[in-house]
């Protein structure tokens, strides 16, 4: 069963309206009415007896979309497994999708549109920090609530937001930390794209290594979003012979950084390269041979060996295409619409204020990287995984820590 | 007194084009606001301040023959003054403690910068800020305009410049994330003197604002062409060595239309931050720019009411189709790029300035198409021959 | 020769041949555009898609290649297609398009932008919004190493020759050929070109292919470095402008004079300082340049 990209009912004529109601009880056996909507809906958001619209705002297009659009598939599988057992409260999702274009003003324009517009119960999208700064006045605003799927740099919590992918002491201390211990680095050069994320992931990196790994930065050069020019770069890193490559190379620009390091030499088996920006969507644009024998340091790869995660992949790759591949923040964006429904049915209504009520402690057992839970700060519980990239795009896990507790707001690091 | 008359004649050119003043006015204060809810009406207003940029366009390029494919510059500089003030208003040491250094806007905080640099300083106040509004972008322009009009670089030469100027400024911006928030832009802008700019009532009056100063501008602009520099304008766009050996300044008269250009532009980039409460480098760069000349291609280069219809119309195309039918939307904007230059060079205007004319021009280029794509399809012995190449 | 000196000497070295390559790419880029303005003053605003049909054509081939055993070969083959396909597509706009627009070189700026939009909604619908990368061959991967310490891309070196290879046939095609001659002529004086017998439509047409035909190797070859998208032509289409217009028109000396001073000057910047205020400083030198003396490095007339 596909889902349906309409405009919500609630804004046709009542003609219309009717002949949708009569059509959604031909569709009924398969949708039992929940609770009645006058409960469930005192926001006037896009919910009727037997629909409620969702939001999906990602950027199909632009120099963004080689990570955003796995989001955007895997937000859609989930929405289409829970309208298949029934959907959220006796009410299938609609979806409405646009496009941010990898313009943040775009992004904002348009969550705009959803939240006042459409009035969505909730929207699963943006994948840069900058798209999530560029809505966040606008959710903050219109009391929306967005499911946020990126791993990031931490140093935020709002009330309209739940982030389901790691913050910056989850992903980046430990992964210094496994680093450190492992390869025994002192020196850092430390990368990364022109913009807030990997500037504030550098500045907490920088001062974890100076302050509690003891160890020296040598380098920290930023290059804009789709920038495809590292030749400079390689050779002043070369130059400067850091014992590891901190990268947070975003984007399109993967490509190029990797296969012009690999032109120039420099590889997994003559240096330590520790990413946390490179997920299998990335690589599969790069070419596995550019970054083999590299690290990157997220909470799930495809190739994680549990049950939960071998559903996930066959579903996945049922519904789009057996050369498709998954990175993490394709599976944070997976778990947004099964947290929300879970944090819908507990509290029992689609309204913003009380489903955020409801959503601290909702745990996910049924999660591709094993188990999460929903933490009073609107982050996850959640593990760091290391792994060390191979020729056919997939990784081999090398390092798994426990279950780390998200705490956007370090002390030390600000 | 004869002067005043003279003024006001001047002003109004005429009653068919009072007419077509009032109508517009009647358009965008009256009958947009009554029809359309606040969200549509706050879209529409981002709408009108491209029309800004449009209209000076009209006189820049459609009068004087200076194609800039670089408006964003101005647009944007007057845009990022609007903001770095209203950045600063809402980066009062109270809200910001959560910072490391609080006081300063959040990005110079997660770029490790510890305090204000010198040139946001002068921005805590409203005046220079407007000041700066109006004057900076301008001056930027007459630099310009001076280093490149005084050596007769022209047509095609100097847009391609422009361009490289507005890539220049892009560039620029987003590499100074921490001096001026980069490819972020400045975002979560939220009260200008104390008075919140995002809620409805706010969005209404600005919206008022905007239209009034717009509507100002194409009277200025009428005022404008209605003197003999008007004249000179329109000679120098067509006969430019003409003009200049009948003894006047052409680069001054270039340069003096560039700024007036520069300036309609400024203004409108500060409306644009203060009804859609944030300024980035997407404004400022190539596309915009020459999205910008499509906007007065399509309504008209002729015509300065024209130009904010065309705005308007574009814009409105752009909203509607990317939200229904992405994928044909870009294939539209293309075509109408293309349709425009070859079917209609002076726009809707043209066609309904002078209808007849414009048919006749339509026809012509259809025929000449077809007979070249399938010489047997029209009638023999039917007179169209090319038309001029 | 210590240690120290050594490291500092091969990472001269290599940031010299850095800037060499980006030399490569900026000239392989203007080459096709400078015969274009040169000839026809029209700026093709398109140039940078025409550059993408060139990647994209590679991408077709180097995946089939790849199913079929022959990747390390195919590189040619996509060279000579890319041309082709490219100096096809630039063949037919000119007749439908540009052919209309040549009294009106502003129109035919933002014509052929119109263009270049519905060429990138195209690729995207046919190839996908996300960027692609053709499988490189196993030959043009890595580095090469003269000694320790050096390591000289493969794909740098390729670009370098393929360069020069590219530069000296458009040279002998231009001064050295009866249909370089006509072109010259009728760049200089189209009337009386005309006058003596040329077909100065036909010049036109097939140069304005030509440049767009070498845009197409120019892409192919960009592949090597990075991905492509629907968007990636517009990357460097004003840098390619710049060194068109910098070294002035109708001059093949100029342009590569052009190109070499600019890649020099953009690597040698990169180095010292951070990469976008190299780009900047670059570019404002550039603009400056061209302010003071409008007409370029070297031009055969002045401009308007």
């Amino acid at each position: 069963m596909s889902t349906d990209y309409r405009r919500p009912v609630a804004r046709t004529g009542f003609l219309a309206s009717l002949m949708w109601s009569l059509a959604a009880l031909a569709v009924a056996p398969a949708f039992a009415a929940g609770p009645p909507t006058a409960q469930v809906n005192t926001t006037k958001l896009a919910v009727t007896d037997t629909t409620v619209t969702v939001g999906d705002l990602h950027s199909a297009t632009g120099t963004m979309a080689i990570s955003e659009i796995g989001s955007i598939q895997a937000e859609l599988l989930a929405i289409d497994q829970i309208n298949a057992i029934g959907g959220v409260l006796g009410r299938k999702i609609q979806v409405i999708k646009e496009d941010g274009a990898s313009d943040w003003p775009t992004f904002a324009e348009k969550s705009r549109k959803l939240l006042v517009n459409d009035r969505v119960a909730a929207v699963f999208g943006c994948w840069t920090s900058a798209s999530r700064k560029a809505v966040l006045p606008v959710f903050e605003k219109e009391n929306g609530l967005l499911y946020y799927p990126t791993f990031y740099e931490g140093l935020e919590q709002s009330k309209n937001v739940i982030y389901t992918g790691q913050e910056a002491t989850q992903q980046i201390l430990a992964g210094l930390d496994w680093v450190a211990k492992t390869k025994g680095a002192k020196t850092f050069f430390l990368i990364g794209s022109d913009y807030i994320w990997p500037r504030t992931s550098n500045k907490i990196a920088r001062k974890h290594i100076e302050n509690v790994l003891h160890g020296k930065v040598v380098g920290e050069e930023y290059y804009p979003l789709g920038h495809t020019n590292f030749r400079s770069l390689i050779n002043k890193v070369k130059l400067a012979k850091p014992d590891v490559i901190y990268s947070i190379v975003v984007g399109g620009s993967n490509v190029s950084w990797f296969k012009q390091l690999e032109a120039a030499g420099v590889k997994g088996d003559n240096t330590t390269l520790l990413t946390i920006s490179t997920t299998e969507d990335e690589v599969k644009g790069i070419g596995g041979e550019s970054v083999a024998g590299f690290y990157s340091a997220m909470k799930y790869f495809q190739a994680l060996k549990n049950p939960n995660n071998e559903k996930f992949v066959a579903a996945f790759k049922a519904k789009y295409g057996a050369d498709s591949v998954i990175g993490d923040v394709t599976q944070a964006a997976y778990l947004g619409p099964w947290l929300w429904k879970a944090a819908v049915e507990k509290a029992g209504s689609f309204d913003v204020d009380k489903v955020v009520v409801a959503s601290p402690g909702i745990e996910l057992k049924t999660a591709p990287e094993g188990y999460v839970k929903v933490h009073p700060n609107h982050h996850l519980w959640s593990k760091l995984r290391i792994g060390r990239w191979k020729k056919d795009g997939q990784v081999e896990v090398v390092y798994e820590s426990g279950l780390i507790e998200p705490n956007p707001f370090p002390k030390g690091y600000q | 007194m004869a002067n005043l008359k003279q003024f006001l004649t001047g002003l109004t050119r005429g009653r068919a084009d009072l007419r077509n003043v009032a109508l517009l006015a009647a358009v965008i204060l009256v009958a947009l606001p009554l029809t359309l809810d606040i969200f549509r009406l706050n879209l529409v207003g981002k709408y009108l301040t491209f029309a800004f940029v449009a209209v000076g366009l009209v006189l820049c390029w459609g009068y004087g023959g200076i194609l800039s494919l670089g408006q964003g510059i101005f647009f944007g500089l007057g845009g990022y003054c609007m903001a770095m003030f209203l950045k600063l208003e809402a980066s009062d040491p109270v809200s910001t403690a959560i910072q490391s250094t609080p006081g300063i806007p959040d990005f110079m905080d997660w770029n490790q910068l510890k305090a204000l640099p010198w040139f946001w300083e002068p921005f805590h106040s409203l005046p220079f800020t407007l000041l700066a509004v109006l004057v900076l972008p301008t001056l930027f322009a007459y630099l310009i305009g001076v280093t490149m009009f005084k050596r007769r670089v022209g047509g095609v030469y100097f847009a391609i410049i422009t361009q490289a100027i507005a890539l220049i400024l892009t560039v620029l911006i987003v590499g100074q994330q921490g001096l001026i928030g980069g490819i972020n832009g400045i975002t979560d802008l939220k009260t200008l003197l104390g008075w919140d700019i995002r809620t409805n009532s706010a969005r209404y009056i600005l919206y008022y604002v905007n239209a009034a100063l717009l509507l100002g501008a194409i009277l200025l602009g009428r005022w404008m062409l209605s003197t003999k520099f008007g004249l000179l304008l329109v000679a120098l766009r067509d006969k430019e060595e003409r003009v200049r050996f009948s003894g006047y300044d052409v680069a001054d008269l270039k340069i003096f239309v560039f700024c007036v250009a520069a300036l309609f532009s400024a203004v409108g980039g500060a409306m644009f931050t203060l009804q859609v409460g944030f300024m980035s480098p997407s404004f400022v760069g190539i596309v915009p720019s020459i999205e910008m000349v499509i906007f007065t291609a399509v309504g008209g280069r002729l015509s300065l009411i024209g130009a904010v219809y065309g705005a308007l119309l574009v814009n409105f195309g752009k909203s509607y189709f990317s939200e229904s039918f992405a994928d044909l939307w870009l294939y539209l904007m293309g075509a109408l790029f293309i349709g425009v230059v070859l079917f209609l060079p002076n726009g809707l205007a043209g066609l309904f300035r002078e209808p007849r004319q414009a048919w006749l021009q339509l026809r012509q280029q259809a025929q000449t198409w077809v007979t070249r794509l399938c010489p047997r399809c029209l009638p023999a012995g039917g007179k169209s021959e090319k038309g001029a190449v | 020769m210590s240690n120290e000196t050594y490291t500092l000497f091969a990472t001269l070295l290599m940031q010299g041949f850095a800037g060499l390559s980006l030399f490569s790419v900026l000239l392989l880029m203007a080459l096709g555009l400078a015969i274009i303005f040169g000839q026809m003053g029209v700026i093709n605003m398109a140039h940078g898609e025409f550059m993408t049909i060139g990647a994209y054509t590679t991408y077709l081939i180097s995946t089939f290649a790849e199913t079929h055993g022959f990747l390390g070969e195919s590189f040619f083959l996509s060279l000579i297609a890319a041309f082709g396909v490219a100096f096809a597509a630039g063949y037919l706009l000119e007749i439908v398009l540009i052919r209309r627009l040549y009294k009106r070189p502003l129109y035919t700026l933002l014509a052929t932008w119109g263009v270049s939009l519905v060429m990138q909604q195209v690729f995207r619908q046919a190839f996908g919004a996300r960027e692609v990368s053709p499988a490189l061959p196993e030959w043009l991967s890595g580095s090469y190493q003269p000694a320790t310490g050096i390591d000289l891309p493969v794909s740098g070196l390729m670009l370098l020759v393929l360069m020069l290879v590219v530069t000296f046939g458009v040279w002998l095609l231009m001064y050295r050929s009866r249909w370089g001659i006509q072109v010259r002529a009728t760049t200089q004086n189209r009337t009386i070109a005309g006058a003596v017998g040329i077909n100065t439509k036909r010049v036109d047409r097939l140069t304005f292919a030509l440049g767009c035909g070498l845009a197409g190797i120019a892409g192919a070859a960009f592949t090597t470095i990075a991905s492509t998208g629907p968007t990636a032509g517009g990357l460097y289409i004003v840098d390619t402008f710049l060194v068109v217009v910098f070294g002035g028109a109708a001059s093949l000396f100029g342009t590569i004079a052009s190109a070499f001073s600019i890649a020099q000057a953009q690597s040698v910047l990169e180095f010292l300082m951070t990469g976008s205020m190299a780009k900047v400083l670059t570019l404002v030198t550039v603009v400056l340049i061209l302010m003071m003396r409008p007409e370029g490095l070297f031009s055969l007339k002045v401009r308007k």
